[in-house]
């Protein structure tokens, strides 16, 4: 098993709030890890930590390691913009800019420097291809993007970070502002992009969790309970904890 | 339930018969103070009277050295405060992170837009002509007037920036864009209303000021190039109606000035409009 990306007694603190406790875990390559627990287990967080997106927030502190391709990201010499184009993120809420679809796609290219327009052309295009969307907007580039429906849009921000061609999405729940059918789209999605990325999804939907992951991750009250295959995970689940959650006993 | 819905109905009816009154009285003061100015200052317009400035020798009464000396101030507060406060609201929305100090500044500034005028004017005067040994000028009117509306235009700066989504931030950060990449490609350009708003009410502000103005630009009526009138006692418009009324006694003047004063306003407001529509679009 080749982790590309890896966490070593990962803590944070939001001020006094300790919402991740001592976390080690392995995300393979090429595989799609998904990240379950209740509201407010800390697998949001988590996930956001590994594209040091935490840093926007005021008063967090993290201490332990989060290792990608073995560089620790905390290290004072990286640069969180190199972080961020290898390890990208998509939201929970669709958020393209208000921008034509083709600028919403260029926008990571160009911020890395890529300026010219044949090399532009043949990236967005790829790029919606890759997230499936090309062929409904193929003739309304230079339309706002604003102007697509949910499920769409979300596609269409899928597509803008597959742009800057990353090694890892991160997917902060991207199907739970969308329609079942958008949803079955991304799920569908999500298992033709692992030939290419190593994907981490957080997802409050165990079916979600079963059908698209190949391990499984289940958090609760800021510890990481239990990981395993996903199979392995929902079958035979080693934590009473866990067995309790999937079945429905809460959460 | 008949009685008590009939009831209703007329409550509503009431309330609403009294929302549209006080819709009406707004809409009919303002007719009417425009339409005042406009019947009674537009016949005092001629060709002359904008294109001349006042001699007694040549016999001519013209307010072009006014209307010149109100372009220029707008011109020169603008080009500074216009950086200088869209700078400093980035500063405060997108990069302060020490809240408290930034609440504190807030409060400061929203305090500052509303300070009387003429306290700009006497500060304006002690510290540009006392201190730093300006003259009279359009100068030290300038830069009064600059310290006057800075805290409009970082108000209302900060206020549009707070508007953009902060979703759009994350998605731009999570692509690796820079802080600075950031607010330039997708906060400003989703800010530009409100900086335009916030311009349109500098410049209401400027044009309409007579007070800070008559401390530190003088009342001056005589044709200057821009350079020149930097540091020559230059009067703007609504310092020359003040001056026509106060010393002159001279209504009709006073009216047609007026006139111009609304005409002028009128245009900048739809040039910034259109400016911002622009910029919008880019």
């Amino acid at each position: 098993m080749n982790a590309i990306l890896k966490t070593e007694h990962l803590n944070l603190w939001y001020g006094q709030n300790h919402a991740l406790k001592d976390i080690n875990l392995e995300m393979p390559q090429n595989q799609v890890t998904a990240l379950i627990g209740p509201s407010g287990c800390g697998k949001s967080t988590f996930l956001k930590t590994l594209d040091r997106m935490n840093d926007l927030v005021p008063s967090v502190r993290i201490e332990g390691k989060v290792m990608y391709r073995d560089q620790n990201i905390f290290d004072p010499q990286v640069d969180v913009t190199w972080l961020r184009r290898h390890v990208g993120m998509v939201f929970q809420k669709p958020n393209p800019f208000p921008m034509s679809i083709y600028d919403n796609i260029a926008y990571g290219p160009r911020t890395h420097g890529i300026r010219g327009k044949k090399q532009l052309d043949e990236i967005v295009e790829k790029s919606l291809q890759g997230a499936a969307i090309w062929d409904e907007v193929k003739d309304r580039l230079k339309k706002s993007a604003l102007s697509l429906s949910g499920g769409q849009q979300q596609r269409i921000c899928i597509a803008r970070a597959m742009a800057v061609e990353p090694d890892v999405l991160l997917m902060d729940e991207a199907t739970s502002a969308l329609d079942p059918i958008s949803t079955s789209k991304i799920e569908d999605l999500i298992a033709e992009l692992k030939k290419t990325y190593t994907i981490v999804i957080v997802t409050h939907n165990m079916q979600q969790a079963t059908r698209v992951s190949d391990r499984c991750a289940f958090f609760l009250h800021g510890e990481l309970v239990e990981a395993d295959d996903t199979e392995k995970l929902f079958s035979v689940p080693k934590d009473k904890r866990t067995e309790d959650y999937i079945t429905g006993r809460f959460g | 339930m008949e009685h008590l819905s009939w009831n209703r109905r007329i409550y509503d009816r009431g309330l609403r018969a009294l929302l549209y009154l006080c819709a009406g009285i707004t809409v009919a003061l303002l007719v009417f103070m425009i339409g005042y100015v406009f019947y009674r200052g537009l016949g005092g317009i001629t060709w002359e009277f904008l294109t001349t400035q006042r001699s007694l020798i040549k016999g001519t009464d013209g307010i072009l050295p006014n209307i010149l000396n109100t372009l220029y101030i707008i011109f020169l507060s603008m080009i500074i405060v216009l950086p200088l406060g869209v700078g400093a609201a980035i500063y405060l929305t997108e990069y302060a992170t020490n809240h408290k100090l930034l609440s504190i500044i807030e409060f400061a500034t929203e305090t500052l837009t509303g300070i009387p005028s003429i306290i700009f004017g006497l500060v304006g005067m002690l510290f540009f002509q006392q201190i730093m040994g300006l003259k009279y000028g359009i100068l030290g009117g300038g830069l009064t007037l600059v310290i006057m509306i800075l805290p409009t235009i970082v108000r209302t700066t900060q206020e549009s920036l707070k508007t953009v989504p902060q979703s759009y931030r994350e998605g731009a950060l999570g692509l690796g864009a820079g802080k600075w990449r950031m607010v330039r490609t997708v906060v400003l350009p989703n800010a530009v209303d409100g900086i335009v708003t916030g311009c349109i009410l500098a410049v209401g502000r400027i044009v309409g000021e007579s007070a800070a103005l008559l401390f530190t630009a003088g009342m001056g009526g005589v044709l200057h190039n821009f350079a020149d009138a930097l540091t020559t006692s230059s009067g703007t418009l609504s310092v020359a109606l003040y001056v026509a009324v106060n010393e002159r006694g001279d209504v009709q003047t006073a009216l047609a000035i007026a006139a111009v004063l609304m005409v002028i306003t009128l245009l900048i407001n739809l040039l910034a409009m259109v400016a911002g529509s622009r910029l919008k679009n880019k």
